[in-house]
């Protein structure tokens, strides 16, 4: 328990840093970006979404540091992350709520799958090193070293094109209303194939890597040789002895690298035109809207922090040693 | 990029490959370049130096002027345009050949600034010990898990047309946490070592300490780091070009990218635009992530790929050898017992 509150605590620590870094980020613009907005959509703003715009670039000259500060927190605590350049007059929480299910659907469930299948073909590369899945690790490493936009665009030009099964670009068939129904459901299955492949591919290898190495290093431990004398059948040893003390170091990488993976598929739903985070975040740089890029941003920390503590608690399942005290 | 954790934090490097006494003088020649016998860093280190050579002469080898206009617009790889040309007709081998420059010298400053980085943050937290320790660390492990891509992007997009320098500085100010976590934990096990206690006993100043008795020992660690900086800044300086936010006036493979992205280079079938510039990326990232497994399995011989595991023995059946193990096979028949006794 004294694990789980120290990670908790850590976790709250993080989330303030990076909200802090949001907060100084957009005093770094230069000029006055809210001035231009207001010019080009003259009369149309309100002054509640002025006030609201300029408190979040700092542009309230009245208030000094520490009182835009604490204002941050109070817009950020009413859920209010200022309104989009793009989609004027659009609060950016809109805009992400209407796109973070996309991402959490494709990016979430590929991360998830990519760990466990490259974990799999880890313990097998591991255990029987030496074998055939040897000699596939220089084409995994290939394969992980393309950047996965780059192969995404390959993917369109292979597998997508008029007439093909797999839509090049979007997540649903223009024309259907997003709803859990029975037209929305396929064709949204359909839309996601192409990227979610290109994903796996790409993200999977470094998996397989790590797994590899943690049974080669335990695989000679004495409590393996141990369990071989006892008797116990092979598949037994691999799984319930060697993998399960292999898999801690690979859980925590797993929380670590988070991050990095994440990054990664963000530009696989721009490559794709995916209506989720990556793509949101693409348009906002390509328009400089600075209040959705900081919204996507904080939301995409939060999302990983969040993600991080669930591979926390999985570790504390994995690992009794964390429970003892 | 997913980044696995390196096995070399498992190992220990007093007994290590690193920390054998060095033999007799006549012996080192041939041994400071033990590292390339391996096959995989061989490779690697190759292809490295062929990039490297590129992004040298790379400027004055390309056939064309990257930015120059012809009036062979959108042509197939031929004789005269070895990987074809763009919408405007330029020459996208000579795009390449001159982007070279700008990804090698951003991933160099950038791994560089960020190797510095990790070397400061890390083995200070591990060798300090007690508050500075827990508020390094705890820094380290905020940059670990803020994501990235996404804050590069953003700091990136602030500013206007942004240099590859300024892009470099940027990624390696954000990209140090990883190597400064493996480093700190590799210095604490360091700290507590006889030769180290002895140079404290005999009054050595902590600097002098961290330099000549702690940072020889992390050399393997800090070069893996280092490269895996490099490949984590190349990806992220291409990213930014693609996306455009960096500066598109200077040519690198992430430009030529954009240019194909955006001219809808796939959906006229112009393959050749996007390919060299994709498989250039790749190459580069296996060269680098083939000298870190050299590196890894030069420091921990146990991760190499074992050869032969299968023997075949004197009476034709076949045993697969495994780490700790000695296969022990049951006689086919009976065998009399040695008759020899041993001497008391």
């Amino acid at each position: 328990m004294r694990f789980l509150l120290q990670r908790v605590a850590f976790y709250l620590f993080t989330a303030w840093a990076a909200i802090t870094l949001n907060f100084f980020i957009p005093r770094l613009v230069p000029g006055d970006p809210v001035q231009s907005l207001i010019s080009r959509n003259q009369g149309r703003i309100s002054a509640d979404a002025v006030q609201s715009l300029r408190v979040l670039f700092g542009l309230d000259k009245n208030e000094n540091v520490w009182e835009q500060y604490l204002d941050y927190w109070r817009q950020l605590f009413h859920g209010d992350l200022g309104l989009s350049f793009t989609f004027f007059p659009t609060p950016v929480s809109t805009v992400i709520g209407d796109s973070l299910p996309w991402t959490v659907g494709l990016v979430g469930i590929t991360t998830i799958v990519s760990f466990l299948l490259g974990t799999a073909l880890g313990v097998g590369a591991g255990w029987r090193r030496g074998s055939w899945i040897d000699g596939l690790l220089p084409a995994t490493t290939f394969l992980s070293s393309i950047p996965y936009f780059w192969l995404g665009l390959v993917a369109i030009a292979l597998f997508a094109g008029p007439g093909s099964f797999f839509p090049s670009s979007g997540g649903y068939e223009p024309g259907l209303v997003p709803a859990f129904d029975q037209y929305f459901i396929p064709s949204a299955i359909q839309h996601s194939i192409l990227p979610a492949a290109t994903i796996l591919v790409s993200s999977m290898s470094g998996w397989i890597l790590s797994m590899r190495n943690m049974m080669v290093t335990v695989s000679s431990e004495d409590y393996i040789t141990v369990a071989h004398a006892k008797g116990l059948s092979e598949r037994r040893v691999a799984l319930s002895y060697a993998a399960r003390n292999a898999l801690l170091p690979n859980v925590s990488g797993f929380a670590l690298s988070l991050g990095f993976i994440v990054g990664g598929t963000l530009l696989v739903e721009i490559v794709f035109s995916y209506p989720g985070l990556g793509y949101q975040l693409f348009q906002a740089v390509g328009a400089k809207d600075y209040p959705l890029m900081q919204g996507i941003f904080l939301i995409i920390t939060i999302s990983v922090l969040v993600a991080n503590l669930l591979a926390d608690v999985a570790y504390l399942l994995l690992d009794p040693r964390t429970r003892k005290s | 990029m997913a980044i696995s954790p390196s096995s070399i934090e498992q190992v220990i490097p007093g007994q290590g490959a690193m920390a054998q006494p060095s033999a007799a003088p006549g012996r080192a020649k041939r041994r400071r370049f033990r590292f390339l016998a391996n096959a995989k860093a061989a490779t690697g280190v190759v292809i490295l130096a062929v990039y490297g050579l590129f992004a040298i002469i790379g400027q004055w080898v390309a056939p064309y002027d990257p930015d120059a206009r012809s009036s062979d617009v959108l042509q197939a790889p031929s004789a005269r345009h070895w990987f074809g040309t763009t919408h405007l007709g330029q020459d996208i081998f000579s795009q390449i050949l001159v982007g070279a420059r700008s990804v090698m010298v951003v991933g160099l400053i950038a791994g560089v600034l960020a190797t510095i980085l990790s070397i400061l943050i890390g083995v200070t937290a591990g060798y300090l010990g007690g508050a500075a320790d827990e508020g390094l660390s705890a820094l380290s492990n905020v940059f670990l898990v803020i994501p990235a891509l996404p804050l590069i992007i953003i700091v990136t997009s602030i500013v206007d047309q942004a240099s590859d320098t300024l892009v470099a500085l940027i990624i390696g100010c954000t990209s140090w946490a990883w190597g400064a976590r493996v480093l700190r934990a590799q210095t604490l096990s360091l700290r507590r070592r006889d030769y180290v206690e002895a140079a404290r006993a005999t009054g050595e100043r902590t600097g002098r300490i961290i330099l000549f008795e702690i940072l020889p020992n992390l050399t393997a660690i800090i070069a893996s780091g280092f490269v895996g900086t490099v490949i984590f800044a190349v990806m992220s300086e291409i990213t930014l070009a693609f996306i455009g936010i960096s500066s598109i006036s200077s040519w690198n493979w992430g430009t030529i990218l954009f240019w194909a992205q955006g001219q809808q280079a796939l959906a006229q079938g112009a393959w050749w635009w996007f390919v060299p510039a994709g498989l250039a990326i790749a190459l580069l990232g296996t060269a680098l992530a083939l000298i870190n497994f050299g590196i890894d399995e030069f420091v921990s011989p146990r991760l190499r790929s074992a050869g032969r595991t299968r023997i075949r023995t004197a009476d034709g059946r076949t045993a697969r050898m495994r780490v700790g193990f000695t296969p022990v096979l049951a006689p086919t028949r009976p065998v009399p017992a040695p008759r020899e006794e041993v001497a008391p």
